[in-house]
């Protein structure tokens, strides 16, 4: 069984800082980390190698420096890792991501499943995984928590849904994104680290004409979509003390929250609506 | 997209083999030839003197879409019922209708599911595309992206909403590649830009701490999912609509996928990063006993209970409940303080709330600050009025 996992090198947003004053993010000294989400993808890659044998190869784009998410796969036990890395790779959205992705998992070789994380925490479009299996033609199943078998054929797994979850069988080779429910990754080991920080370490570095593509299909020139503004999400405070007996504050209180766009978000108004 | 050389111009100088990043440049017999490693970047053009490399390459043009019409919006249901996601988007879907001048259509798959096109035009869809076949009865990524992918290149639409379920996510991207056309995740607001009559689709990213705007101008349908619980569904009562059926065909052999079981669950725990409302409680809560209060509350309008670090400490809530600076970060769309004072490391946690609601004895606590609205008093006496209220307005 192998396996291919998609890493992306992310700046920690959980340890995001606001400027007290203007309620914006503060980047610098946010640290870079393996993508939540992709260490458990890596663990669940690991854990069918340890079972049933295998190769497990991790594949991540980004700058040079995303090397050492790579570093960090090998650690935990990977194989082997790939580095699509390239100027002409920058400022891509999810559609030239994915190709470029999909065309990297091409020149890898042969592989039974791609495992990825469900969403990467700073673009937190949870796109990658599916536009991905597209692009290879093969099925998909999101949202996994835990894989149940595993034969030459099919993978069964579960999957969450909003109210439960959903028992699949999915024909191989397929792409798995992951959540974090569905397992503790393990540390990496000092000695697997250091081999791979050395200069004989399984690791291949690709860059556009290495998995054969022009660059106007990758980057910012193979996007799709544009971000044309980023801003800090601001709204303005009414900042209005409702005055009156207890009655006829909560009654204010209710009316203006029903009256606001914030009104959907409570079960209580929702009973107009037929569904 | 090529590039190649015209040997009769090539003077052999050698600039072309240093300037490309690929080494996908030789000298053969004293001229330059470009091997298939080649990406086109265009490197070599630059520096060549003798002008002997060319390109076919143009530079990127928006393209003419005007033969793509129409705001489309998946209705999602499962087990015959429509998803409330897609009534919030026929509200969304109709105001750019009428900015744009085109019509509405929603996007119907299922099997035995015709009985939801009324309900779709009485939220208003001047049209619903209705695909009905056996293997659309569950859920399933490739027949579902199958169909809706064959629907959009015959009808072109000019935009097209899917809600940001768990489902809406796993099949917009699918489609989207497909058609080849750009998808913009999870949006919170849409708008129209008024000169060029683009789709303007903004989003959080970086966990909500980042908005971004964004555009989609190099492809059709302007395809987005949208974030369930913030448009607002808008009844049609009225309204008369057309129903088009689409046959479709589909083996099992190209599907791959299996449903062998469909489990429900009640949700254990919370979860404050999804959840829209959350009550939040601090010392003047008092004890766990009043937390029970708060939870109340919670129920009523279907959100979750946290606490300030005070509350955490005092054992009244879990640590997982706890918002601010060393606590969880959240952003619901109603965020309910009673009895916390609103302290910075407090705010951090909360302060991209939709809403904020304080409840405090103390006129001068600085939550007010950033409160929509505030309540001056007893939160034992505000609290269950507020609970009192929502009941009976809820019938
Ligand atoms: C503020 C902002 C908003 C954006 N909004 C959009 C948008 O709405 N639509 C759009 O098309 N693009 C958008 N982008 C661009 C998008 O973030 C990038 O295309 C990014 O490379 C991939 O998207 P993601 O981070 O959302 O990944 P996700 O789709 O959330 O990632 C899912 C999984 O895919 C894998 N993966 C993702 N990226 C990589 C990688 N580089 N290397 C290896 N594995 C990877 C990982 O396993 C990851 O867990 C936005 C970017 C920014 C900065
Ligand atoms: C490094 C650091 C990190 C921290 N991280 C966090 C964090 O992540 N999250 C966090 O919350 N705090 C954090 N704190 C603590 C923070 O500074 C405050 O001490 C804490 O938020 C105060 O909690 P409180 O509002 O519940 O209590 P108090 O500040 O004591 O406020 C209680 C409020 O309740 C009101 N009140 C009392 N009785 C009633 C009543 N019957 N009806 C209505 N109102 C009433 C009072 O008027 C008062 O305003 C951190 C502090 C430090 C130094």
């Amino acid at each position: 069984m192998d396996s291919i996992v998609l890493i992306k090198q992310v700046p920690d947003t959980t340890e995001v800082q606001l400027d007290p004053k203007t309620g914006n993010l503060i980047r610098e000294g946010l640290k870079s980390i393996i993508n939540p989400d992709d260490a458990h993808a890596l663990e669940a890659a690991l854990t069918l190698k340890d079972r049933f044998g295998g190769k497990v190869t991790a594949l991540s784009m980004g700058p040079m420096q995303a090397i050492d998410v790579i570093t960090e796969a090998l650690g935990m036990g990977a194989d082997a890792g790939v580095l699509l890395t390239d100027r002409a790779f920058a400022g891509a959205d999810t559609w030239a991501t994915s190709f470029t992705l999909a065309r990297a998992i091409q020149q890898v070789g042969s592989w039974d499943l791609v495992f990825c994380g469900r969403q990467a925490i700073d673009g937190d479009t949870a796109q990658i995984g599916p536009q991905v299996a597209d692009w290879l033609g093969i099925p998909q199943a999101a949202y996994v928590f835990a894989i149940e078998s595993v034969n030459p054929k099919h993978i069964t797994v579960k999957r969450r849904l909003e109210d439960g979850y959903e028992r699949l069988q999915c024909r191989l080779p397929a792409l798995i994104t992951v959540i974090g429910e569905m397992n503790t990754p393990r540390f990496p080991r000092v000695d697997r680290l250091l081999a791979g920080c050395r200069e004989k370490a399984p690791i291949r570095v690709f860059n556009a004409a290495d998995i054969g593509v022009k660059t106007r299909e990758v980057g910012l020139e193979g996007s799709l979509t544009h971000v044309i503004k980023t801003f800090a999400p601001k709204f303005k405070r009414e900042g209005k003390i409702l005055e009156g007996g207890k009655e006829s504050v909560v009654r204010e209180l209710i009316q203006r929250l029903k009256a606001s766009e914030g009104a959907t978000a409570c079960r209580a108004f929702a009973s107009a609506c037929e569904l | 997209m090529i590039v190649w050389v015209e040997k009769d111009l090539c003077d052999g100088c050698r600039r072309c083999l240093k300037a490309c990043p690929y080494g996908a440049i030789e000298i053969k017999e004293g001229k330059a030839e470009i091997l298939d490693r080649c990406t086109a970047c265009g490197a070599c053009l630059e520096v060549c003197k003798a002008k002997a490399i060319f390109s076919d390459a143009e530079p990127k043009k928006i393209p003419d879409f005007s033969d793509h019409t129409g705001v489309w919006v998946f209705a999602e249901q499962r087990n015959g019922r429509l998803n409330r996601v897609c009534l919030e988007l026929l509200g969304k879907a109709r105001e750019l209708g009428e900015a744009l001048d085109q019509e509405v259509c929603a996007v119907l798959l299922g099997s035995r599911v015709s009985d939801l096109s009324q309900t779709l035009i009485r939220y208003g869809a001047d049209k619903v595309y209705l695909v009905q076949h056996k293997a659309l009865t569950h859920y399933r990524t490739i027949p579902y992206a199958d169909a809706v992918e064959a629907l959009v290149k015959i009808h072109k639409p000019n935009i097209f909403l899917l809600g940001a379920s768990h489902l809406g996510r796993d099949l917009a991207p699918r489609i989207s590649r497909r058609v080849g056309c750009g998808l913009t995740a999870d949006c919170t607001e849409l708008s129209i830009d008024p000169e060029e009559k683009i789709l303007l689709q903004t989003r959080p990213a970086f966990g909500g701490n980042v908005m971004a705007t964004i555009a989609n101008r190099y492809s059709r349908p302007q395809m987005a999912t949208v974030r369930p619980g913030v448009m607002v569904a808008v009844p049609t009562p009225d309204k008369k609509g057309a129903v088009v059926r689409h046959p479709f065909q589909i083996t099992e052999s190209r599907i791959g996928v299996k449903v062998l079981e469909t489990v429900r669950e009640k949700k254990t725990g919370s979860d404050l990063a999804e959840a829209k409302v959350i009550v939040a409680g601090g010392r003047g809560v008092g004890d766990a006993q009043g937390f029970q209060i708060l939870r109340e509350l919670a129920d009523v309008m279907g959100g979750e209970v946290a606490g300030t670090r005070v509350a955490v400490e005092e054992g009244w809530i879990p640590p997982e409940n706890q918002v601010g600076q060393t606590g969880k970060s959240v952003r619901p769309e109603i965020y309910i303080a009673c009895g916390v004072s609103g302290a910075i490391q407090h705010r951090a946690g909360m302060m991209h709330s939709r809403y904020i609601i304080a409840v405090n004895k103390d006129p001068r606590a600085p939550i007010f600050q950033v409160a929509d609205w505030g309540i001056v008093g007893d939160l034992h006496e505000i609290v269950p009025e507020m609970i009192r209220q929502l009941q009976a307005s809820s019938g």
